[in-house]
């Protein structure tokens, strides 16, 4: 029988170590089953969040060897073997318990962000017309699973803890993706530059290394919105020009 | 030890599809809603939803409209639906799914900038708004998105355990925090059950750990009536392979888009046996089938393409005889349709991208390249709790339903597409419903008798000793499942129903001598054991109900009894708490259809 050792961060806010656990290893197997088979059969009470073991909910993320990754996408055998598996909890986060972080800020910076405002429809029936090519970019961003991976990993917000001025690289493709739909009258762009801090960004691209739904976040979401902002700061007449053609 | 008391006028149940647009509805009424969930804001089942939502839009085929949409639920559910509620469905989607629109969602369009809509299994029509295989994500969170501004209050991971009434009315819900462990007492005009499904009552389920059923089991034991609790729809292509990964789905969308169904020997078997009640929909032919995929308007439907039940069952079947794929399943390709697309590889990857990447992360297929093995998979509920078709109010006053755990809408057998639909239909109307109730009625009393045990039911799995050898809740859970998977599954009989029933009985002793260890802080251990009795409930509501239909119909269908009977074809199978605590099983005769709609049938039919 295979078995694989994992060392999983238990504790809470006050705090914790790793606590050793072998485990059946079977094939295919991912992360997170290993996680609930030590649950089931060693730890009734090891808590972790999931839902849809399909990489499809963004809850169960975590950090498996270091890496930001969702657990539930995370296969046992594309680990290296010689050595025991770390999964612990996100770290941009206060912790709850064991590897469930406490991620309701998120929900309070969404709040904050102006919410869509579509121009007048343009059909009786109350619909628009719009095209595909039009909005290929906007469903990119729009495949976001809210994981916060990518929140984990930013250093602003991991390492500087500027959870106050920086909202960080999810809720800045939040505001492309209402910012380039077609549909959208709103102006986010002085909000960006001052209370959401997009110029905290220096592009390092590690968010977009993380992104399990492969969102280009920096080049697609973050470039753009930081050019649009310089823009705007420059030129208002711009912004007059898209309001009326709505390009 | 904490409770901490909240009040409002609409308390709702859970945040999936259903209870966000009842959220946003009651709100937009003026009334003061609490919105509560077991697991994160947008994080509930309806986030896993691929295909699409059903709404007869008629973008892609302009022949659609809400008569024929009517009539296909009606034949989907084997005319065991509630019309009245088939009818508002059909009626209301279209202008439900524009709302979404307006929210800011972003649906694939048409070439003429249109929202595109994509075939499925029992719709005449491509009826069924989509965003690539990624439907339910885009619909939660444009759901969330405006919901967040609309001033209700959400109290995340919180699970209710049990409704509080007042007399006959049911006045409010006890629950806890999973995070500390806190309980929380709510009280309110009206209460919307927006729950979901019970999917984890079997062994291969594509459902999540949330899917206990307990709006079903809440409801029930605050006496209102559970019906169709017999009809459990067992998707046909769910992942076999790892086993891992069993169970997870494969949506129907891959048949839509032109996946054939294939056997050991490579035959596309489900062209063999097409029932008579569609017979002249369905194409005689693959090549008329792959016609029908391509747009050609003359064409029928590909015979994968018909009602879940019946696939489920012929894929059964192709195992059971022997040509089954290495794991257990049979084969499912959309690889083939490269000989007739150009770039077919890149359409595939642009129409099905979560089933190429599901596929490639976790089983190492390419499905632009090799087929998928695929078998049935438990999938959705159709049972649940009976509704007034016009306002979703349960049978017991001041208690409302609305999404999976409401029952009426789809019958034997539920078309793919019609959910996502179901839960903005009704949660627009129940939310609008409950906030006149409660605006009406007003806030009841609450008893503190009854908190006071339901403080006491839910802590009783941490206080009591452990008698089972530390096997815990979690092994009582995995007992069930596999009980209820082999006796209460796709196919059933007398006798195993029968034992099924004592089996649910003697596992709810056990379940009452499990204890857990560790404390109420985010303890999935206790979670588990409380959540096990809704799971135990709702299974013992599907055996009955299951042993009550002495028919085949729909997705019930019995060994014993392998004939659609016109007698049952009337009546629905009732259950109820008796007042000695026990579950009464009873038969309803159906309302008589209204002319007008019969005639549609009749017309479409
Ligand atoms: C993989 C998959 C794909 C699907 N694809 C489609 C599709 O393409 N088209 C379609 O029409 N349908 C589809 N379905 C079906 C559809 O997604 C579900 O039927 C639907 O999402 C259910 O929505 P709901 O709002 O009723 O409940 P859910 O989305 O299940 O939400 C239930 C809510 O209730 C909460 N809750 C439950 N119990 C409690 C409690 N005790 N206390 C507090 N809160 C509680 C949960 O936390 C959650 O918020 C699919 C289903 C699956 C599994
Ligand atoms: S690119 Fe910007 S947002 Fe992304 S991780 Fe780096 S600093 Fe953070
Ligand atoms: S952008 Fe990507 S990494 Fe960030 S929250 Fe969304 S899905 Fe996760
Ligand atoms: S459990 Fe849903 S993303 Fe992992």
């Amino acid at each position: 029988m295979a078995t694989a050792t994992l060392e999983i961060w238990r504790g809470d806010a006050t705090g914790g170590e790793f606590k050793e656990y072998t485990t059946e290893l079977t094939e295919g197997m991912v992360v997170l089953d290993a996680i609930h088979q030590v649950q089931a059969e060693q730890a009734h009470d090891l808590a972790v969040r999931w839902n849809c073991k399909a990489g499809k909910c963004g809850s169960c993320s975590a950090e498996v060897n270091g890496q930001p990754k969702l657990m539930c996408m995370t296969r046992m055998g594309d680990l290296p073997t010689d050595r025991p598996i770390t999964v612990e909890p996100m770290k941009a986060f206060p912790l709850v318990k064991d590897l469930v972080t406490d991620v309701s800020w998120n929900d309070e910076v969404k709040k904050r962000i102006k919410p869509f405002k579509p121009r007048p429809p343009d059909f009786e029936d109350g619909s628009w017309e719009m095209h595909q090519s039009d909005i290929d970019r906007v469903q990119e961003f729009r495949k976001c699973i809210e994981c916060y991976l990518c929140q984990d990993v930013c250093h602003v917000l991991r390492e500087h803890h500027m959870h106050d001025e920086f909202i960080g690289p999810r809720f800045l493709v939040y505001n492309a993706a209402l910012e380039m739909h077609p549909l959208d009258t709103e102006d986010r762009r002085e909000d960006l530059r001052k209370s959401q801090g997009i110029g905290l960004c220096n592009i390092t691209k590690c968010c977009t290394t993380v992104c399990p739904e492969g969102i280009t976040i920096t080049d697609n979401a973050i470039i753009p919105l930081k050019e649009r902002v310089v823009d705007q700061a420059y030129d208002p007449v711009r912004k007059l020009i898209q309001l009326v053609t709505g390009r | 030890m904490e409770v901490s008391r909240h009040e409002h006028d609409v308390l709702i149940i859970g945040s999936g599809g259903a209870g966000l647009r009842a959220a946003i509805e009651a709100s937009a009424g003026g009334a003061s809603v609490a919105l509560v969930c077991k697991s994160l804001l947008g994080k509930a089942h309806t986030v896993m939803a691929e295909g699409g939502i059903a709404a007869a839009l008629a973008n892609v085929d302009e022949r659609d409209r809400w008569e024929i949409h009517f009539a296909d639920t009606m034949r989907g559910g084997q005319y065991l639906s509630n019309w009245k509620m088939a009818e508002i469905h059909a009626k209301e989607s279209p202008g439900r799914v524009r709302e979404l629109e307006e929210w800011g969602a972003v649906f694939d369009r048409t070439k003429d900038g249109k929202i595109l809509q994509r075939n499925f299994g029992g719709h005449a029509h491509p009826r069924l708004a989509h965003v690539g295989d990624r439907t339910g994500l885009e619909m939660i969170r444009t759901l969330q998105d405006h919901g967040v501004h609309q001033g209700f209050d959400d109290y995340q991971e919180c699970t209710v355990t049990r409704l509080l009434k007042d007399g006959e009315r049911v006045v409010g819900a006890f629950g806890y925090d999973r995070e500390s462990g806190n309980f929380r007492v709510f009280q309110a005009g009206a209460v919307i059950l927006a729950t979901g499904g019970l999917g984890r009552a079997f062994k291969i389920t594509s459902n999540s750990w949330e899917c206990t059923g307990d709006g079903h089991s809440l409801g029930y034991h605050a006496g209102a009536d559970l019906i169709d609790m017999e009809f459990i729809q067992f998707h046909p292509t769910g992942m076999v392979w790892p086993p891992s990964v069993r169970g997870i789905l494969v949506t129907e969308g891959v048949r839509g888009e032109g996946g054939a169904l294939t056997n050991s020997e490579g035959r596309r078997f489900m062209y063999d046996d097409i029932p008579p009640l569609y017979v002249n929909q369905t194409a005689d032919t693959p090549e008329e089938g792959w016609r029908y995929v391509t747009g050609d308007r003359d064409a029928r439907r590909p015979a994968e393409l018909l009602t879940r039940d019946h696939v489920a069952r012929c894929i059964v079947r192709e195992v059971k005889e022997g040509r089954g794929s290495p794991h257990g399943g049979v084969f499912l390709d959309i690889s083939w349709i490269k000989e007739k697309i150009p770039n077919g590889a890149e359409h595939i990857k642009r129409k099905l991208p979560a089933m190429y990447h599901q596929f490639k992360a976790l089983a190492d297929i390419d499905i632009t390249e090799e087929p998928m093995e695929v078998g049935p998979t438990t999938h959705y509920v159709m049972g649940g709790l009976r509704v007034d078709p016009d306002t979703q109010m349960c049978t017991v006053p001041g208690l409302f339903a609305a999404g999976e755990c409401a029952a009426g809408l789809h019958g034997a057998n539920r078309l793919g597409g019609n959910s996502l639909s179901d839960l903005l239909v009704f949660g627009q109307r129940a939310g609008k419903y409950a906030a006149a109730y409660a605006n009406e009625h007003g806030r009841g009393t609450l008893e503190e008798a009854q908190i006071e045990e339901a403080r006491k039911e839910a802590l009783a799995p941490l206080e009591r000793q452990d008698q089972t050898d530390g096997a815990g809740p979690y092994a009582v859970q995995f007992e069930l499942q596999d009980m209820m998977q082999e006796k209460v599954g796709i196919v059933r009989e007398e006798g195993t129903l029968s034992e099924a029933v004592e089996e649910i009985a003697a596992l709810s002793r056990r379940a009452d001598l499990t204890g857990v260890t560790g404390d109420r802080k985010f303890n999935p251990g206790w979670h588990t054991a409380l959540d096990l009795r809704h799971l135990l409930t709702n299974s013992e509501a599907c055996a009955r109900a299951a042993l009550e239909r002495k028919e085949s119909r729909g997705a019930h269908s019995r060994v014993d009894f392998p004939d659609k009977d016109k007698e049952w074809g009337g009546f629905t199978v009732v259950l109820k708490r008796g007042s000695d605590g026990n579950m009464e099983v009873r038969r309803d005769a159906l309302p008589p259809i209204r002319e007008d709609l019969q005639k549609i049938i009749e017309e479409h039919g």
